[in-house]
């Protein structure tokens, strides 16, 4: 079997494709991780598009509530080219917890489509652009909960609370 | 065909208002359906359909009847327990489901199941793949009002689940594979019935093609629909069968191997058309291949007889009664800190191919005894938007044939 681009050999070339944007480059265990500015993202996109990465896995969204941030990671790879479809690249780009707006990438790639609609009810991050942003998953009343923030809490009835354990 | 009426003036809308009832204004010429959330065949999602006399105009699906909130109770429960909680998003097509969430886990413990629980992970997968298979290709059956494949369908794909309930002692949810291992033995009699659950299932795929993937009425609804072409199928980021049925080699057992995939032997079956009979076949092929792998996995693991199922040093730990309930009984129990145990900060993405296609994992730890992010994106959940931008331009009877030919599983795809 012929060797597979190289991570180095990927890394490179994402680096020379996306100069003056890369705020930082690292292999992760299973994905590259590219972070930009949240204002670069679409430029960003549009660059590793044109490589090949042509498809969204998931829109990954981690909460930090210490920092006040919100971390927004396309996992992008390919169908097409065979070589770029073993990796997984990770466009990061991290935006203010209370004040959650970003580019919509529904324009370059459409695989992201519903998955910015489910960040967005679960989340409450507005995807400026995006052609149809409404909750997919939950109904609106639940959405404007923000249910996966960190600061929104499961609450578990304790119904035998006070009930003496005696045996 | 009667005229259809003039269109409700606000007039009226004002005064049935005023009685309570909800209406609005309707463009004259476009009919509005709502299929589901009840509907034969599958049910649990709804699709709005607008028609154009017989010509789907538009339809947007309305999915989430059945979202359980995974994500969420991922980050609140200690490690081991998102594996039971996870898998029942897809019942029938569990170890595909788990198996990828604990290599995720394992990749930030940095360990590795020994080669026997690998062989045994591969083994239940593809089970799994073939009953999941039966259970899509049965649901298609009814779908298109062929009652037939429904009846064979779900009838053989009990020889399966039966196989998987010898393997691990439940039928559905098998809570097969724990990080570092797998928590139960094959029993000895195991390799024979997997051997005559293989060559039934040979000899019955003969007789489906012969009374449904070859039926002219079948071949006549499915051939030309639902059109997915190449580039589409990859702009749009379909996964599995689907994108299999598109020319698209992409299959993750191929890609890249997890588990002992690279040391066996299977092929991955492509069909260039895209259209709904090419997706059927590839499934049908797909059972082939999957049939394959079980009798090598058996082999294998028949040549490779006592050798751990858990990793060394976690057999290490066990006292010696939970030893000796392993030797006799094959039977991995779990201590106590495997419950509580911490996992090392970091972050890992794994992937797997499910039944329905890939399935994606991102596991964040922040050290705990908890996990601080499980993202997980399902094969349906990325179907799904085959159901906005495909459907559109078909008549409203091609729905069904396109619907089963995904293979859509509202529960995969709510999560």
């Amino acid at each position: 079997m012929v060797e597979a681009l190289s991570l180095d050999n990927i890394i490179n070339s994402i680096k020379l494709n996306l100069e003056g944007l890369v705020k930082s480059i690292s292999i992760s265990k299973g994905y590259i991780e590219v972070v930009v500015d949240a204002s670069h993202i679409v430029e960003a996109a549009l660059k590793l598009k044109s490589m090949g990465y042509d498809h969204v896995k998931s829109i990954t969204t981690i909460d930090y509530p210490k920092e006040s941030k919100i971390r927004v990671v396309y996992h992008a790879s390919s169908y097409i080219n065979e070589d770029l479809a073993k990796t997984i690249i990770g466009l990061t780009a991290d935006i203010p917890r209370d004040n959650p707006v970003i580019d919509s990438l529904s324009q370059v790639w459409r695989s992201v489509e519903f998955q910015e609609r489910e960040v967005y009810e679960f989340f409450g991050v507005i995807f400026r652009e995006h052609p149809d942003l409404r909750p997919l998953l939950i109904i609106p009343e639940l959405a404007e909960k923000k249910v996966l923030r960190k600061d929104f809490i499961v609450k578990e009835e304790s119904i035998y609370e006070g009930i003496p354990h005696k045996y | 065909m009667k005229e259809s009426p003039t269109s409700t003036s606000d007039v009226t809308i004002k005064e049935l208002e005023t009685r309570g009832i909800q209406v609005r204004k309707i463009e004259k010429e476009v009919y509005e359906v709502f299929i589901g959330p009840q509907h034969p065949g599958s049910g649990h999602m709804r699709i709005i359909v607008r028609l154009d006399g017989d010509i789907i105009a538009e339809a947007d699906p309305d999915i989430g009847y059945v979202h359980r909130t995974m994500e969420k109770l991922s980050e609140v429960r200690e490690w081991l327990k998102p594996i039971p909680l996870l898998e029942r998003m897809t019942i029938i097509d569990a170890c595909n489901i788990t198996v990828p969430y604990v290599n995720a886990l394992e990749k930030l413990m940095d360990k590795a199941p020994p080669p026997r629980a690998s062989y045994l992970r591969v083994l239940l997968c593809e089970i799994n793949r073939v009953a999941s298979h039966l259970y899509g290709f049965g649901i298609f059956g009814v779908f298109l009002g062929h009652s037939t494949a429904y009846m064979w369908a779900f009838g053989d794909r009990e020889v399966f689940v039966e196989l998987a309930e010898i393997l691990t002692g439940a039928r559905l949810t098998h809570t097969y594979p724990i990080p570092g291992g797998v928590r139960r033995d094959m029993p000895q009699d195991f390799p024979e019935m997997a051997r005559r659950a293989v060559k039934y299932m040979r000899r019955r795929l003969i007789e489906y093609q012969r009374i449904f993937l070859d039926n002219p009425v079948i071949v006549k609804r499915l051939e030309g629909v639902g059109v997915i072409s190449k580039s589409l199928a990859a702009e749009l980021g379909i996964v599995g069968p689907n994108v299999r049925g598109s020319g698209i080699k992409y299959d993750v057992r191929l890609i890249e191997p997890y588990e002992v995939y690279d040391e066996l032997e299977f092929e991955i079956p492509v069909y260039e058309e895209g259209d709904a009979l090419a997706r059927t076949w590839v499934r049908v092929e797909e059972i082939k291949q999957s049939l394959n792998i079980i009798e090598q996995a058996v082999d294998w693991l028949e040549r490779h007889k006592g050798e751990l199922i858990l990793s060394k040093d976690d057999y290490d730990k066990l006292p010696k009664l939970h030893k000796e309930i392993y030797e006799k009984t094959g039977r991995v129990k779990l201590l106590p800190v495997h419950a509580s145990m911490k996992i090392p900060a970091g972050k890992a993405v794994a992937r797997g191919e499910a039944g329905r296609g890939e399935i994606f994992y991102y596991v964040e730890s922040d050290g705990g005894t908890i996990p601080y992010r499980v993202r997980v994106v399902t094969p349906s959940a990325r179907n799904a938007i085959v159901f906005k931008y495909i459907v559109p331009g078909h008549k409203l009877m091609d729905l069904p044939a396109i619907y089963g030919s995904i293979d859509y599983f509202p529960p995969e795809s709510d999560r």
